[in-house]
C-alpha cells in the first residue's frame, strides 16, 4: 500500500523535506517539486540525508520547477526521475494515497 | 445592525450573531431571543445555559449530536433528541439557541 | 437493528489523518487543521490526528494568547472525544527535539461508551517508526 510523499518547501528553510524522508514506509516514493528542488542538487548539505533513502525509494522530481530554478538533471544526486505535469498526475493516479509535506 | 438594550446599542452579524461575545447578558439573551420569536422557559434557559458552560470551557458551540449526547446525560433522555430541540428552537438549536447564547455561529454548523 | 441502523452500518467508514507539523497561532495551519477535523466528524469516518515536527506545540498545555491578541483554541482540543475523536498520535522524537516530554502536554480524555463511560487518554505517544506506520495505514491523509 505505497503512498506518494510530495513535498514543496526547500530542505535548507524548513523541515518539511527533512522529516518527510524520516517518515517513509517500504515502497513509498517521494516526488519533489516546487522550491523543494533545490534540495535535490548534488553536493550540497542535504545530499546525504536523501542516498540514505534513494536505495529504497524512488525519488521524482517536477521538472518545470527544476527548469524554472536553472537546475539540469546532470546537477541532481543520482536516482532522480524527472516527471512533467503527466507524469505528477501518473504517479498520483499509481499510489494508494498522497501525503503533501507542507 | 443592532440590539438595543436598556438604552445601549449591541451590534451584531447580518444573522443576528453578537459581534462581540462578551457583551452578553441574560437580559440581552431574551432581546435576541424575542426578535427570533422566541419565549424563554425555563428549558430553554438549560439548553442556553448548557451551550455558553460548553463555550466557556472548549471555546466552540457543541455540534448538535454532541449537544443532544451531553443533554442526555445532564438532564436525562427526554431531554435529549433532535425533536425536544427543535420544538424549543424551530428553526434549529444550532441557528437560534448559539445566537440567543451569545455565540459564534458553530463551526460546521448546517 | 432497524433498517435504517443497517443502512448506516453498510456506509465505507473511510480511515481519514490530519498531519499537523507547524506551531499553533505563528500561522493559520493549526486552526485550521481544527475546524476541518471538527466539521469532518459530522460524517462519521475513522478520524485520527497526527502531531509531529513543530505541530506537537499545538497540544502543549499552559497556552495564554491574551497579549498577542488570537484566539486561544487549545481547549477545542479537549472536546474531541465528544466528536469521537479520540486517536491523537504526538511523536515522540518530535518531542525529544523541541525538550519537550508528555508531560509538557495538555490532559486530553475521552469517555469510553463501550467501557461504561471510563474516561481515557486520547493522546498516545508514539516513536517515528510507528508514526510512518500509522501514515501508511490510512484511506486519505490530509496535511496541514
Amino acid at each position: 500500500m505505497p503512498t506518494l510523499h510530495t513535498v514543496n518547501k526547500s530542505p535548507f528553510e524548513r523541515t518539511a523535506f527533512g522529516s518527510c524522508l524520516k517518515h517513509l514506509a517500504a515502497g513509498d516514493a517521494v516526488l519533489v517539486l516546487e522550491d523543494g528542488v533545490v534540495g535535490l542538487r548534488k553536493a550540497t548539505a542535504f545530499a546525504g540525508d536523501l542516498d540514505a533513502v534513494s536505495g529504497d525509494h524512488k525519488l521524482y522530481a517536477l521538472g518545470p520547477d527544476l527548469d524554472a530554478r536553472g537546475l539540469k538533471p546532470d546537477d541532481l544526486v543520482s536516482g532522480v526521475t524527472v516527471v512533467d505535469y503527466g507524469g505528477f498526475v501518473d504517479l498520483v493516479a499509481e499510489h494508494d494515497r498522497t501525503q503533501a509535506w507542507l | 445592525m443592532t440590539y438595543q438594550l436598556n438604552g445601549a446599542t449591541i451590534e451584531h452579524d447580518e444573522e443576528g450573531y453578537l459581534t462581540d461575545i462578551s457583551v452578553w447578558s441574560n437580559d440581552l439573551a431574551e432581546i435576541i431571543a424575542k426578535d427570533e420569536n422566541i419565549d424563554m422557559t425555563p428549558e430553554h434557559w438549560e439548553v442556553v445555559n448548557f451551550l455558553r458552560e460548553y463555550y466557556d470551557e472548549y471555546q466552540i458551540a457543541p455540534a448538535i449530536r454532541v449537544l443532544v449526547k451531553a443533554l442526555k446525560k445532564k438532564y436525562g433522555p427526554e431531554k435529549a433528541s433532535n425533536k425536544y430541540l427543535y420544538e424549543l428552537f424551530p428553526y434549529g438549536p444550532a441557528k437560534q439557541a448559539c445566537k440567543i447564547a451569545g455565540l459564534p455561529k458553530p463551526t460546521g454548523c448546517v | 437493528m432497524s433498517m435504517d441502523e443497517q443502512t448506516i452500518d453498510t456506509e465505507v467508514v473511510k480511515k481519514f489523518l490530519y498531519v499537523n507539523r507547524k506551531a499553533p497561532y505563528g500561522t493559520i495551519y493549526a486552526l485550521e487543521s481544527l475546524e476541518v477535523v471538527l466539521i469532518s466528524a459530522a460524517f462519521d469516518q475513522d478520524v485520527s490526528l497526527a502531531f509531529l515536527d513543530d505541530g506537537v506545540y499545538q497540544l502543549v498545555d499552559g497556552q495564554d494568547t491574551k497579549a498577542i491578541g488570537m484566539k486561544n483554541f487549545s481547549p477545542t482540543y479537549r472536546a474531541l472525544g465528544d466528536y469521537e475523536i479520540t486517536k491523537l498520535f504526538v511523536e515522540k522524537e518530535s518531542l525529544d527535539e523541541r525538550g519537550l516530554t508528555e508531560d509538557d502536554l495538555m490532559e486530553i480524555m475521552y469517555e469510553d461508551e463501550d467501557d461504561d463511560w471510563a474516561e481515557k487518554p486520547s493522546i498516545r505517544i508514539v516513536s517515528r517508526t510507528e508514526m510512518a506506520a500509522v501514515m501508511a495505514d490510512q484511506d486519505v491523509v490530509l496535511s496541514f
